[in-house]
């Protein structure tokens, strides 16, 4: 199965709906890239700095313990939340920022939900030398506190945005109002496969290696592909990275989670799959959350980097085209997915991770024992810890008091 | 081209003056109030009306007509009440005055390109400009418009090829935006020093108009334009300044802004 049908387009979803003033400035990216793929010596560059600095490959862990509780196929966790900076973000990062040293550009702007994306491109920058801003709504620089420090003492500036919902999808339109003002020494470090072409395209590849990883590391464990991989759906990019090079192999299942916030009848989730209507947003035609007359609702999730009403391009088409089962976590299916992944293996995930892990144990149940599920890892959980705790911690397991 | 916008930029130009495509947003402070602002801007000379409908995520916004999208929206402004309850109303008080709607591809995308098209030539809109809507993007919208005779009015930037803003330029419908500074609308203290060259060769390749805007705010930063466009758009400015003093204010300042538009 092929998922491009013309350049920039996952069937009828991508292309470029940016302000013409943009349009040069993709044009130039999307050369540069083509033109960065054909060179070895770029591609062993990110895989050098990848091994040496981010700490891949990252570890496929056997959960021995969940997968006993679950009663049903054999678990295995993908560990992005073991890459430097704690999440699948600064593989992307990595790539993007030596793309934007090869290009010759001055600086880099971002925008960030959770934080995460921030900190990575943040960490890209001090490590190759460039200055970074990034844009993050202002309830999201009240909700995730860590990453603000995180951001700041690596020598990036924070700019709150104030505008609309004051998250993440205000803080994309500001990065985008800002690039358009500064589009000739400026790169746009998009964090999501999302946004207009070529950046879909750009984030999956960099991402993708996390896919290449699982495939090689379970045709080393188990002697073949696992039988499902699942994944939490924010814009998309850990979900295309994990999924994106098991698209031909029509015997794995790929399952994506995404935010069902306070349910999805309560209006207030980040279901844009599920639940969402063909729209633009932030440069590309996708399944947005928007009402009839076409202004972008806001979505609702307990975890910022999950609290986005578009998704990307690629990630629609797979779902509407039955090649990517989608599912959906409330809040609170998270937070208890987020202690039962704590208590049964040790690992703290982030909150947009503890969907994938609230979805995948019906899914584990479903295939049952004697097949392979792997769930990716986005991110560790240590952003998320006050959010979590002010909801109070449940008591110690299997000690007397 | 709609023979409504050739007449208008044609009457400006046989009294010696360039145009004044005036900019407001539909439902700032509310529906009704709006349509005086738009009729107020007639009557201090603007030759063409700019229609905002508001999008929660205007990406191509300056501050001044984000917080005015925001003001529109919690009055209720949708296009599908623009078009049933402002453009008739500005349409009767203004009968010679061209309407021109601007918003983004996603609202019109959601009530339906066609069904738009349709709409919107009956209530009487001559064009409109779409700030999302890149040329690659298109071709399918265009051709709807076409049909009911909207023009789709392009935009050109300042980072645009001289190559690409001709092939801009030949293919427009209705008339040529010429944006002045590569950013978002709002208030300029100076223009660019080589928008004069990109105006005369933008000029040189359309067969409509070409008007320049973004940053055009008073009589001082119109003036220079004239001898290189057929007219200017000021939007943040009439924006402001209505919000501020009401409709005679946004009166008074098109009346300033057309005293520099004198050749
Ligand atoms: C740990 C983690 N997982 C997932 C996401 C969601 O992003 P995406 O859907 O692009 O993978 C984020 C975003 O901040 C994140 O920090």
């Amino acid at each position: 199965m092929t998922t491009d049908t013309a350049v920039g387009r996952f069937g009828r979803y991508g292309g470029r709906y940016v302000p013409e003033t943009l349009v040069p400035a993709l044009l130039e990216l999307e050369e540069a890239y083509a033109k960065a793929q054909k060179d070895a010596s770029f591609g062993e560059e990110v895989t050098r700095v990848l091994r040496e600095y981010v700490g891949r490959p990252t570890t496929l862990t056997p959960a021995h313990r969940l997968t006993e509780a679950w009663g049903g196929a054999q678990v295995w966790l993908k560990r992005e939340d073991l890459a430097h900076t704690g999440a699948h973000k600064i593989n992307n990062t990595v790539g993007q920022v030596l793309l934007a040293r090869r290009m010759g550009k001055k600086r880099i702007i971002a925008e960030t939900g959770a934080g995460q994306h921030g900190v990575a491109t943040a960490t890209a920058c001090a490590l190759f030398g460039l200055p970074c801003e990034v844009f993050m709504g202002a309830l999201d620089v009240e909700r995730q506190a860590l990453n603000v420090f995180r951001m700041r003492a690596l020598g990036a500036v924070v700019r709150p945005v104030e505008s609309g919902s004051r998250t993440l999808k205000d803080a994309m339109n500001e990065a985008m109002r800002v690039w358009v003002s500064q589009v000739q020494d400026t790169y746009y470090v998009i964090g999501s496969a999302a946004g207009p072409h070529p950046y879909p395209t750009i984030v999956r590849d960099f991402q993708s290696v996390i896919g290449r990883e699982i495939r090689a590391q379970t045709l080393a464990t188990i002697g073949r592909l696992p039988d499902a991989i699942i994944a939490c759906v924010g814009g998309g990019s850990n979900a295309i990275g994990a999924l994106h090079p098991f698209i031909p192999d029509t015997a794995v299942r790929l399952v994506g989670v995404e935010a069902a916030g306070h349910g999805l009848e309560s209006g207030q989730h980040g279901a844009s799959l599920t639940l969402g209507t063909e729209g633009v947003l932030h440069g590309s035609r996708s399944l947005v959350l928007q009402d009839e007359h076409g202004q972008i609702q806001e979505a609702h999730s307990i975890s910022a980097g999950l609290d986005y009403p578009g998704v990307g391009p690629e990630l629609a088409h797979l779902a509407k085209t039955g090649r990517m089962e989608v599912r959906t976590a409330t809040d609170d299916d998270a937070l208890a997915a987020f202690y039962e992944v704590a208590r049964t293996e040790g690992i703290l995930p982030a909150l947009e991770t503890s969907h994938a892990f609230a979805a995948a144990r019906s899914l584990a149940r479903d295939m049952g024992k004697g097949k392979h599920l792997v769930i990716n890892c986005s991110g560790r959980g240590d952003k998320d810890v006050a959010t979590i705790s002010a909801r109070g911690v449940p008591p110690a397991t299997g000690v007397k008091s | 081209m709609s023979a409504e916008l050739d007449k208008a930029f044609a009457r400006a130009k046989a009294r010696g003056e360039g145009a004044l495509v005036a900019y407001a947003m539909a439902g700032d402070p509310d529906l009704p109030r709006s349509v005086d602002v738009f009729a107020a801007m007639v009557e201090g000379g603007a030759d063409v009306l700019e229609i905002g409908v508001a999008f929660s995520d205007p990406i191509a916004d300056g501050p001044v007509i984000q917080a005015a999208s925001e003001r529109a929206l919690k009055a209720g402004a949708t296009l599908r009440r623009v078009l049933d309850e402002v453009v008739p109303e500005v349409r009767r008080r203004c009968p010679e005055t061209p309407l021109v709607i601007m918003t983004y591809v996603n609202v019109v995308m959601a009530m339906g390109e066609e069904r738009y098209a349709k709409l919107a030539r009956e209530r009487g809109i001559v064009g409109t400009i779409l700030p999302d809507l890149p040329p690659e993007e298109s071709a399918g919208i265009r051709a709807a418009f076409d049909k009911e005779g909207v023009d789709l009015v392009p935009l050109c930037a300042p980072t645009t090829p001289p190559a690409r803003a001709e092939a801009i330029a030949r293919d427009a419908r209705g008339f040529v935006y010429c944006v002045s500074v590569a950013g978002v609308t709002g208030m300029r203290a100076e223009l660019p020093p080589d928008l004069s060259q990109r105006l005369d060769l933008v000029k040189r390749a359309a067969s409509v108009p070409v008007v320049a805007g973004f940053g055009i705010s008073n009589a001082e930063t119109a003036r220079p334009l004239v001898a290189h466009a057929d007219g200017v758009v000021v939007g943040s400015a009439l924006v402001k300044a209505a919000h501020a003093d009401g409709p005679a204010a946004a009166k008074q300042l098109c009346a300033d802004i057309k005293r520099g538009l004198k050749r």
